[in-house]
């Protein structure tokens, strides 16, 4: 019980992060009907921005851990969110209405870029990090095995739910995300009724990529190492997460994640963890033969 | 008469080697239904899709109006014609937002009045003063559509269960508060029963002499045609053919014929 228990509260930490990268991608399908794989790549900038943030801090003489945090998820939200307007002014938006899969060819171009740009000024070897965040609490012990939560785990959740909270309200209350919801059912019909779609697409993509560097900065935190490649493994899972969940949904990619990441700790914790990637994708294949949309995905209906 | 509300120019719009709509011209007033009709091919839709920015006019100068301005929307990108010279426009099969309640149908129309008043939705969040009562005027405005066209009950409904005439005037209604100054409709009473066609051609009519705007038509439903609309022009395979009030287009031969075919052996 202990065990599972461990492995449960490990499992929502990393699923909230994947959470976060899923949004990312199931609202750019959502919007505008392309899989943008440069966005793993977008979380692994995220997340060396986090660092050079903290780098930064630290040589400033922030020494306030709260203060630190707050400033650098501000810097890394910001400056991700003008890579990933700068993707899709660049890649995708030339290419929007000719055929369906140059996006996703260009997507794939620009997420080599990324990777080789980062690998260039960064250097290749992995950059660790002394996370700012550091102890836990016991939550109880059985059988001699304690059951730890460490704070980092806890700040994961609670600024996942946050952001989640937040994100779905200015989704469903205000008038940005009513122009987003038109957009996604109907972008030419929205255009004529004076949205101006182009800008709500360069929207989407902007608040996708804060929600990534968030997942980085996360992610660094809580692994205390990065390297250039972090981007395309974890890219890959959130893609699964928001298929799983339903590509198109956003509580689809919040669930998503979280089962996930709870698949793969679950699956490392009992079994082995060196197939706990195979098993992530095979419940994915299992879900995805019975429900082809997902778990809460909606099917297209076809009037005839 | 006064300035014409839109005034179309030797419009043509080419598709490769198809003629699809050949040197039109035409106008249209403030405050009057001008119905376009003429047999399936005549580039009736072709003609809409110019006026809204859907293609661009291969010739063709299309002027709007409105006291000192003008517009020249054949210059103009897609939605800025909707923001900006505000022409609206529906289709003839049904695009509302299927999965948005009819209430928001209605507030989406009305987005940029509540977006520049919400400062990006950041200040909506924080819920600032302006914003709310920008909400609520764009509410009220919804609301007083949703009189008109009879659909209060439903309005937390999504609109992609209404029945049919309901979707139908819940189009005109949304493309009405975006408060245009053209209004276009292309075949809003398809498939009516002649209940609700006739309760659209009351709304078309409170929609001309209440608010003013100015109403193109594209219908084949003759008798909707006939009884509502101030002017009508007939175009027959991209050309014009007729124009001028209903009366007069009925007894034009050359709509006859377009229309019947030429009798045996009388020529033109």
């Amino acid at each position: 019980m202990a065990y599972f228990t461990q492995q449960l509260v490990n499992g929502l930490a990393l699923g909230a992060i994947y959470g976060l990268i899923a949004i990312g991608y199931t609202m750019v399908y959502g919007i505008v009907g392309m899989i943008n794989f440069a966005h793993g790549e977008v979380f692994m900038v995220g997340s060396f921005i986090a660092l050079i943030g903290f780098m930064i801090c630290a040589m400033a003489g922030i020494s306030s851990a709260p203060v630190a945090i707050l400033l650098v998820l501000l810097i890394a939200m910001s400056f991700s969110a003008v890579y990933g307007w700068a993707i899709e002014r660049t890649a995708y938006r030339p290419l929007r209405g000719s055929f369906r899969l140059a996006p996703l060819i260009s997507a794939i171009g620009v997420s080599i870029v990324l990777q080789n740009y980062v690998q260039l000024v960064q250097g290749a070897r992995p950059k660790p990090h002394v996370s700012l965040v550091s102890g836990g609490f016991t939550l109880f012990t059985s059988d001699g095995f304690d059951v730890r939560v460490t704070w980092i785990q806890i700040m994961i959740v609670m600024v996942t739910v946050a952001l989640m909270a937040g994100f779905t309200l200015v989704i469903s209350r205000t008038a940005l995300g009513r122009q987003q919801r038109a957009c996604e059912q109907d972008m030419k019909m929205a255009a004529l009724l004076g949205v101006d779609v182009n800008r709500t697409i360069s929207l989407t993509f902007v608040i996708g990529a804060a929600l990534a560097a968030v997942a980085g900065m996360l992610f660094m935190m809580y692994y205390g190492v990065i390297d250039f490649f972090i981007g395309f493994l974890a890219g890959i899972k959130a893609f699964t997460a928001a298929v799983l969940g339903g590509i198109g949904s956003l509580p689809g990619a919040m669930l998503g994640g979280l089962l996930i990441g709870l698949i793969e700790v679950f699956w490392a914790g009992y079994f082995s963890s060196e197939y706990k990637d195979v098993a992530a994708f095979s419940i994915m294949i299992l879900v995805l033969i019975f429900r082809p949309t997902g778990l809460l995905g909606k099917p297209e209906i076809e009037k005839v | 008469m006064s300035h014409p509300l839109i005034e179309v120019e030797h419009l043509t719009m080419r598709f490769g080697g198809l003629l699809a709509v050949d040197d039109v011209s035409f106008a249209a007033w403030p405050g009057q239904i001008t119905a376009v009709i003429g047999p399936n091919g005549a580039g009736k839709t072709t003609l809409y899709n110019c006026i809204t920015g859907f293609y661009k006019p291969t010739v063709g100068r299309l002027t709007l109006r409105e006291g000192d301005r003008t517009w020249l929307l054949e210059r103009m990108l897609g939605f800025e014609i909707g923001q900006k010279a505000r022409v609206a426009r529906t289709f003839q099969n049904i695009r509302l937002f299927g999965g948005m309640t009819v209430l928001e149908n209605l507030l989406v129309a009305q987005h940029n009045k509540l977006m520049r008043a919400s400062g990006w939705s950041l200040l909506g969040l924080a819920g600032v003063r302006g914003f709310r009562e920008a909400e609520a005027a764009a509410i009220e405005l919804a609301r007083g559509w949703l009189e008109r066209i009879g659909l209060v009950a439903d309005a937390d409904r999504p609109a992609g269960e209404l029945p049919y005439g309901a979707q139908r005037r819940l189009e005109i209604a949304r493309a009405m508060c975006t408060e245009p100054r053209l209004l276009c409709l292309d075949e809003p009473a398809a498939g009516l029963n002649p209940r609700e066609s006739a309760e659209l051609n009351q709304l078309l009519t409170s929609i001309r002499d209440r608010d003013g705007v100015g109403v193109l038509l594209i219908e084949h439903d003759m008798s909707v045609v006939m009884s509502i609309s101030d002017r009508v022009v007939v175009l027959d395979y991209g050309r014009k053919i007729a124009d001028g009030d209903p009366a007069q287009v009925r007894r034009d031969p050359a709509v006859i014929r377009a229309y019947l075919g030429a009798e045996e052996g009388v020529d033109a």
